[in-house]
């Protein structure tokens, strides 16, 4: 693959890359002066949709038919959301966009919302991103000052608003309907849908959700036009002519047992070798990698014969993975536990299940459960099915869930157990060499019969256990 | 005609009519599992125990295309061409799975809750959960706090439908239940200092699916399956909801609201839940009594009463009869025929109706009335069938003071103590000096009471058979559910007795002849529903 030139990421090493002058000094902001000038949004929408952008926030959903899915002809007021409730863990390309080029990021906003006539846009921010949070407000005040947020935009018709939302550092707010719900003030419990966000959102207004990543590419394509969009990344399946493809560049977020982890720019359909090798510098220490999370937790694994995937929309679903996710990829070297990763991604999903849909809320707490007592010696074998039937059954694609992440709480469990189940038998085979086989119920109510159960009884009943043995 | 399919029948839905799969495949008699689900809250489809498969069929080809995931039931619309499978291996395994979750954490401290018999988490088990118990997760923890004055929580026993909570934002409109912490963590609770103390609290615990919520009141008094349930009115105010009198060897437990979408819907409020136990109350008066000349009262045989009454009443010049509020159609009726049959210029008078302030109204629009009492209007027209005027008990005290009746006869039956007020106090009382024959019919003693010279024990809404017209004008029948303590006399049977009717005391036939002879109450001629029957209908006909 020939060189690739960074554009989401062209501005981050100058120096006060955060403030206007900077920005506009690059060519910012001329986007938006050009399109406010020669396009009305209807255009501006098609722009977009021949663009083939996808979403950048994890499910990959065509930016350009999101928002045509607005009612037409609305009295309004339509809202913008700017999901920046970046909790996936690995992930962290929106703060650099927030951190170092908040500019490129609100030009997206107004762009977007002019695109879809929304006269307020929020931008919902992830807690932990203080840093962020200061820079952004600073830019939104300068935007403010220069004409390019507030009344009557350069000059225009139009007008936008925009509010900062700092989250309170939950998981779920980064799920679209979940987000609204938190925005509004309530429990950020995911909305069961219909009606979607884009007929009745935020106050049970017509809201757009957009992730900060997709909102900067708006930028570059308002810039840039849709057919330099195309040029880049891996072309749409011409068997399937309901496949969008992947075109664009990707922020990549290389972490774990890399040498140089790092927030990457590289053409969607890089595959996960020669991200690693290339941008990373290959696996730490002279080691081998042994599996790599392709997108985030929730995404699943690759094992390391499967680093020759193509990062991009499709591939991944070839390999049993549930996506690309936030492209946030999380390496681990030969020297790590499977049985470990995924405790620690169970913990994960535990921690911030919303608790709304009982299959996700209860599955992800046996399931650690479950983990612990084979970490503490007393695995057996059929856990892993029971471990396999929890991940299979929660979700929407079983439709046990109201929202999306309880399949990225399930893929793990299936990805790790699926494919590495051997580790995962060699180490309950290993710690528990007396009762790995064991097929009795685990819990009955006559300690008789369970002799191994782990359970803790508080009162001594059945008294005449106490004869028998 | 919007066409439904659950499981390969054909339901017909009106036009009109907006269901969800659930209420479809109830039409059927097919009931699907559900926690979160009730017809009076909103929906938010969040324990998953109501999954079906679902799909659509094309009318024209008959085709049916189904969607590849479970749905939930509640969430699903039934509209026309609708499709829904309840009884697939997918949906049994779906439910199985909810079963199974809900149980992993739960104490399954059944032989203690009162929920259980009536619960849903013990009946799903049964009809939809596996055998056996693959988790080794320990249950045995039961933890309790109370939530409000009449309410209590068994935090580990909660499912998380969060039934309660939506019923105190939607319906009480007071909010003050909500859910704290997250995932598996996440339990009911109340802000610190706001208990859930609205007049609705009780609701709560009847629409809490499992033993997580309990009745403060009822709390480990009495097993559910032992108690029988009796549909009755209740006497608390004159909205009259519909509920059940559950009751074990003559002794009522709880009272619950039946669903009567007229009047109550679902709720009953705390006042009428709980004001039960007068009826069992040590202070309540038994047997007959007759004060003699030297003003001692000796206790008489209930035998002799008609008797006694034929010849006292009938040498006792101009009679007047005061018909409490509290005394069902059927009684006022009957009453009124034997006082004017005495003296048919006896005058009647409706009895003192105790008022609160105002009345209180929620946000879903249910509402306690200031009226508290059940059958104002019916024994008003009762009254106004017999004398063509109905005056109140206040209007008749003048009369009464300046001697104009030789003999009075007044029924009570109000609770104590009576709503803010004694009704029948000593200044009352006083006003009867120049009675010459008091007859007072009431449950409690009171300065009336005292100075009668006949004292019969009454009966209380619980032991009392026949129908209550509440404040719309809606008649709504009543069935007794227990026996009055021995020597009390509900007063249907008693009057029944005294009018020499042959047999056992039959309030439907009294009924029958009330709506024959009084044209407002001619729509309970027939058969009344369980829902009651509106009597405004007939009310056009009278003017």
């Amino acid at each position: 693959m020939p060189d690739f030139e960074p554009v989401l990421l062209a501005n981050i090493n100058k120096p006060d890359s955060h403030t206007l002058r900077v920005y506009e000094a690059g060519g910012g902001y001329s986007a938006l002066k050009k399109v406010l000038k020669e396009m009305d949004p209807a255009k501006f929408i098609e722009l977009v949709k021949s663009s083939n952008l996808r979403g950048r926030g994890g499910a990959g959903f065509p930016t350009g038919l999101k928002w045509t899915f607005l009612p037409k002809d609305h009295p309004g007021p339509i809202y913008m959301c700017i999901n920046a409730d970046e909790s996936e863990p690995g992930t962290f390309n929106n703060r650099i966009l927030m951190e170092l080029d908040p500019h490129q990021v609100i030009e997206g906003i107004i762009l977007s919302s002019f695109a879809t006539r929304a006269t307020t846009a929020y931008l919902y921010l992830r807690y932990e991103y203080p840093l962020s949070l200061r820079r952004l407000q600073l830019a939104i005040d300068e935007c403010y000052a220069a004409g390019y947020l507030g009344k009557n935009i350069q000059g225009t018709e139009f007008s936008l608003d925009i509010y900062l939302h700092r989250g309170a550092a939950a998981y779920i707010c980064g799920e679209e309907t979940g987000l609204i719900e938190s925005l509004e003030g309530k429990r950020a419990w995911p909305r069961i849908k219909p009606p979607f966000p884009a007929v009745e959102g935020v106050f049970r207004k017509p809201t757009v959700v957009n992730n900060i990543e997709t909102v900067a590419c708006v930028t570059h394509i308002a810039a840039r036009g849709a057919e330099w969009f195309k040029s880049i990344g891996v072309p749409s399946d011409p068997k399937n002519p309901r496949d969008p493809g992947s075109y664009g560049p990707k922020l990549y977020c290389l972490s774990g047992h890399v040498n140089k982890p790092g927030c990457y720019e590289e053409p969607l359909g890089i595959t996960c070798r020669e991200l690693i090798d290339r941008c990373g510098g290959g696996v730490w220490k002279g080691r081998r990698g042994k599996a790599a999370i392709p997108g985030g937790i929730s995404m699943g694994l690759l094992t390391e014969s499967e680093f020759d995937t193509p990062l991009d929309f499709n591939a991944l679903a070839k390999v049993g993975c549930l996506g690309l996710g936030t492209a946030a990829v999380v390496v681990m070297d030969e020297t790590v536990s499977m049985v470990d990763f995924l405790h620690n991604s169970c913990r994960f999903f535990m921690h911030e299940s919303c608790g709304q849909c009982t299959p996700c809320r209860e599955g992800t707490r046996w399931s650690v459960e479950m983990l612990e007592r084979i970490k503490a010696g007393k695995g057996r074998l059929r856990d892993l099915d029971l471990l396999l039937e929890i991940g299979d059954t929660i979700g929407i694609i079983p439709g046990t869930t109201i929202c999306g992440l309880a399949d990225g709480a399930a893929w793990p469990i299936k990805n790790a157990i699926r494919k590495f189940r051997p580790e995962f038998e060699d180490y309950i085979r290993r710690t528990n060499p007396n009762g790995y086989n064991q097929t009795e119920p685990v819990l009955s109510l006559d300690p008789r019969r369970s002799p191994h159960s782990d359970v803790v009884e508080i009162a001594p009943w059945w008294p005449e256990a106490h004869h028998h043995g | 005609m919007a066409k439904v399919y659950v499981d390969g029948n054909e339901i017909e839905i009106g036009d009109k009519e907006r269901l969800n799969g659930i209420q479809a495949a109830e039409r059927i008699g097919i009931d699907i599992p559900r926690y979160c689900w009730h017809p009076g809250l909103t929906v938010v489809a969040s324990c998953r125990m109501c999954l079906v498969e679902s799909g659509t069929r094309n009318a024209e080809t008959g085709e049916i295309q189904m969607m590849p995931k479970l749905v939930p039931a509640c969430q699903t619309p039934a509209k026309d061409g609708t499709v829904f499978v309840t009884n697939s291996q997918k949906v049994h395994e779906a439910r199985a799975r909810v079963e199974e979750d809900l149980l992993l954490r739960h104490p399954v401290d059944c032989p203690i809750c009162d929920k259980a018999g009536e619960c849903y988490l013990q009946d799903y088990h049964f009809d939809h959960g596996q055998k056996e118990r693959r988790a080794d997760i320990r249950p045995f923890t039961s933890r309790r706090r109370d939530v409000g004055p009449a309410v209590t929580l068994f935090v580990d026993r909660c499912v998380m439908c969060s039934r309660c909570v939506r019923f105190t934002r939607e319906i009480a409109g007071t909010s003050e239940l909500m859910i704290v912490n997250r995932g598996s963590h996440e339990e009911i609770d109340t802000v610190p200092g706001f208990p859930l103390n609205n007049k609705m609290s009780g609701n709560v615990v009847d629409l809490c699916p499992v033993g997580a919520l309990g009745d403060k009141d009822f709390l480990y008094s009495q097993r559910v399956w032992f108690m029988k349930k009796h549909p009755g009115v209740c006497t608390g105010c004159s909205t009259g909801c519909s509920m059940w009198t559950e009751e074990n060897q003559d002794h009522v437990y709880r009272l619950k609201p039946r669903e009567n979408p007229h009047v109550n819907h679902w709720w009953l409020c705390d006042e009428g839940r709980y004001g039960f136990h007068f009826v069992h109350s040590d202070a309540r008066r038994i047997g007959l009594r007759r004060r003699e000349a030297t003003g001692v009262y000796a206790e008489i045989d209930w035998s002799i009463l008609p008797g006694e009454m034929q010849s006292r009443l009938s040498t006792a010049g101009r009679l007047a009869g005061v018909l409490s509020p509290h005394l069902t159609v059927e009684e006022a009726y009957l009453f009124a025929k034997y006082l004017r049959g005495f003296d048919p210029e006896a005058v009647l008078a409706l009895g003192p109706v105790p008022m609160a302030e105002e009345d209180e109204r929620f946000k879903n629009g249910f509402t306690i009335r200031a009226e508290k009492c059940p059958n104002r209007r019916g024994v008003e027209a009762v009254v106004r069938h017999f004398t063509g005027a109905c005056p109140t008990f206040y209007e008749l005290l003048p009369r009464i003071e300046q001697g104009e009746f030789g003999g009075v006869w007044v029924t009570g039956g109000y609770k104590e103590p009576a709503y803010d007020v004694d009704v029948f106090d000593q200044e009352i009382a006083d006003r009867f000096d120049n009675v010459k024959l008091l007859i007072v019919q009431d449950i409690f003693a009171s300065p009336l009471w005292n100075r009668a010279d006949y004292q019969l024990a009454g009966g209380t809404f619980a032991e009392r058979d026949g129908s209550y017209v509440n404040f719309a004008d809606r008649l709504q029948g009543a069935k007794w559910a227990v026996r009055p303590p021995a020597g009390a006399w509900a007063e249907g049977p008693l009057y029944w007795r005294l009018l020499n009717q042959p047999g056992l005391f039959n309030a439907r036939k009294v009924l029958s002849d009330v709506a024959a002879e009084i044209i407002y109450f001619a729509a309970a001629a027939d058969e009344v529903p369980a829902t009651g029957v509106d009597l405004k209908i007939n009310q056009l006909a009278m003017t």
